[in-house]
């Protein structure tokens, strides 16, 4: 677990508890330098606590930004749809559904996937193959988002308003039930094509967490059940994935805080329309697209009282995602701490 | 069929699934690199560097956005550095195990997850507001955000790579422990700890949604960070939602131009700096 990037362990801090701490040990070196050692030690103490400031600040500014409009329209602001810059009326429900609803879409395809992925790259593929493969996957999540937006835009969604949606809406679309989700001109654009890019971006998150946890399952383990007979699938699902399953859940809500935070792609290609739709292939808004369509061009304090609401409810959502995963992690971390 | 030909063909069937879901991703990638090339390249000319961006319907390039990205970008990574450095030396030497060190960790996953959007967000309402106006600057500062939990997570991944044994080696002979830190741990941790600042740096290079509301744009050369400064991205950006032809063409250039030094950046920092792994 020395990879030096960001991204292949996001989220997967290491507790070291085969480590004993050292400042002891190092720190009462008395004489020549003791100066220079307080000024040291306060100076990266300071930008710690300045670290914590920051995001404190952050926190406060977007309640204290918010407050008017959470003040005028109270709880109600939760549950209203309305969005009306003319009349200020404003509510939250419609972005934070689409929000949502394009976060769901992610997670239904980027999920067997990125397990997919990490299968292969862990038990499957010759050894050759692994790293450039794990670096390719990787390197999806190194593309900016405003390229996926482009891509979605001016050649995705031409493609698939053309040649798979009417398909669908033809096939599908007289289903009782679930016969909504794919009715409405094909536009290409939409709900749908939110969820599937925002579905490729997260799958490297999701899959180098995956990737990681699996390769600490014991080989023992995974040869004890081989020597049982156990073919590889049954290998997979029946010791790997119950050996790291929090791990796994873990990673996948680090990849669900990304989905729901995601700006660029998604304002592209959601549509930007302020209602809810049955159907995945109708526009709609998520938090984040109307942010960045609205923020600057917001007019009056409590338009952009509202949207700063709106901030703080996206906020305070990957906040608690986030939190999630990092307990979930911390579990498993701690439980390979006792077998060691 | 019989249970052993029945778990052979799930067997079967799930590892090809697991294989076409490689391909799968892959796929998508491809796909993203050709959309870019077979759209960019041809509009990828030397005027690209040389002109400024054009009112619709003449030539141009991006040279201003370049430069001020370079220069966005730049700032944001002197800034954040240095930050991100001493609060992961903080957390790798000093805070270690205690509680305010824990805090100091999960406050930065927190920022570095947090949707960068919301950055811009915050940035807008405490410097835009404050002094009264968009500027490079803010973008600046917004970048440097992003990059500070992405430099402060690997310095202290890297620094805590650093066997202890070195550390006490070092103060058995007498070192202060700013000696130890400084050219000791420093040493041993660079090449990661550089890796992260690049990564960082390829990251913000790409970011759009924080400098949407923070440095603004601007159609002219300017490298004066007290004002709005144009930038690659939000050029992209209003380029590519522009019902003009020619602004379309200039986004794909940027767009090609944009992703290929961030991929650079990414796989020079993967390959070339990539540290060996200390075995335990």
């Amino acid at each position: 677990m020395s990879a030096p990037s960001h991204l292949e362990n996001n989220g997967l801090r290491e507790h070291r508890l085969d480590r004993q701490p050292t400042a002891n040990l190092l720190g009462t070196d008395a004489g020549r330098g003791k100066l220079a050692d307080a000024l040291f030690r306060n100076a990266t103490r300071t930008f710690a606590f300045l670290l914590l400031a920051v995001v404190t600040t952050i926190l406060a500014s977007l309640y204290f930004g918010g407050l008017p409009a959470l003040k005028k329209f109270g709880l109600g602001f939760l549950v209203s749809t309305q969005w009306n810059p003319v009349t200020e009326q404003f509510g939250a429900l419609v972005a934070i559904f689409g929000t949502l609803v394009t976060s769901a879409i992610a997670m239904l395809i980027g999920v067997p996937v990125s397990f997919g992925i990490a299968l292969f790259v862990t038990e499957l593929s010759p050894r050759w193959l692994k790293r450039p493969i794990a670096t390719a996957i990787e390197l999806l999540a190194a593309i900016p988002s405003i390229i996926y937006g482009m891509w979605g835009l001016f050649v995705f969604a031409p493609l698939f308003a053309d040649n798979v949606q009417p398909w669908v809406s033809d096939n599908l679309g007289d289903l009782p039930w679930v016969g909504m989700l794919f009715q409405g001109p094909p536009m290409g654009i939409g709900m749908f094509t939110a969820g599937l890019i925002l579905a490729i971006m997260v799958i490297p998150f999701i899959s180098s967490v995956m990737r990681d946890v699996f390769e600490v399952v014991p080989t023992m383990l995974k040869e004890s059940a081989y020597g049982l007979g156990a073919t590889t699938w049954e290998v997979v699902r029946h010791v790997v994935l119950p050996y790291t399953k929090v791990g796994v859940i873990g990673g996948i809500m680090l990849g669900l805080g990304r989905a729901l935070g995601e700006t660029m792609a998604v304002t592209f290609v959601i549509g930007n329309a302020h209602e809810i739709n049955a159907s995945l292939f109708m526009p709609g808004n998520t938090i984040s697209s109307t942010l960045a369509n609205e923020f600057t061009e917001a007019v009056g304090d409590m338009y952009t009282s509202s949207l700063i609401a709106l901030g703080l409810i996206l906020f305070v959502i990957t906040f608690l995602v986030l939190a999630m995963a990092k307990l979930l992690l911390m579990r498993l971390t701690a439980k390979e701490g006792r077998r060691t | 069929m019989n249970l052993y030909t029945r778990r052979r063909v799930i067997n079967v069937i799930n590892l090809s699934l697991s294989v076409f879901m490689t391909a799968f991703g892959l796929f998508w990638l491809v796909w993203l690199m050709w959309t870019l090339f077979s759209n960019g390249f041809q509009w990828l000319g030397p005027e690209i560097f040389t002109k400024n961006t054009p009112p619709p319907g003449s030539a141009g390039g991006l040279a201003n956005a370049i430069m001020g990205s370079l220069i966005i970008t730049g700032v944001a990574t002197l800034i954040g550095t240095p930050v991100g450095v001493l609060v992961g030396t903080y957390l790798a030497e000093f805070g270690r195990f205690s509680r305010i060190a824990a805090a100091v960790r999960f406050v930065n996953d927190v920022l570095l997850s947090a949707p960068s959007i919301i950055i811009g967000v915050f940035i807008y309402e405490v410097f835009v507001v404050t002094t009264g106006h968009f500027s490079g600057w803010a973008g600046a500062l917004a970048l440097s955000l992003i990059i500070i939990p992405v430099v402060t997570r690997t310095t202290e991944d890297m620094m805590r790579l650093v066997p202890d044994s070195l550390r006490e080696a070092a103060a058995a002979l007498g070192a202060a422990r700013w000696k130890v830190v400084s050219s000791i741990v420093y040493r041993a941790s660079m090449t990661g700890i550089l890796t992260g600042v690049l990564l960082g740096f390829a990251r913000i290079s790409g970011e759009t949604a924080p400098l949407l509301f923070t440095a603004l744009n601007n159609q002219f050369w300017s490298t004066d960070m007290s004002h709005p400064m144009p930038n690659l991205p939000v050029v992209i950006f209003q380029f590519a939602m522009s019902p003009y032809e020619d602004w379309h063409h200039l986004a794909w250039a940027g767009a090609l131009l944009i992703t290929l030094s961030v991929l650079a950046l990414n796989i020079v920092a993967r390959t070339v700096l990539r540290p060996r792994r200390i075995e335990r």
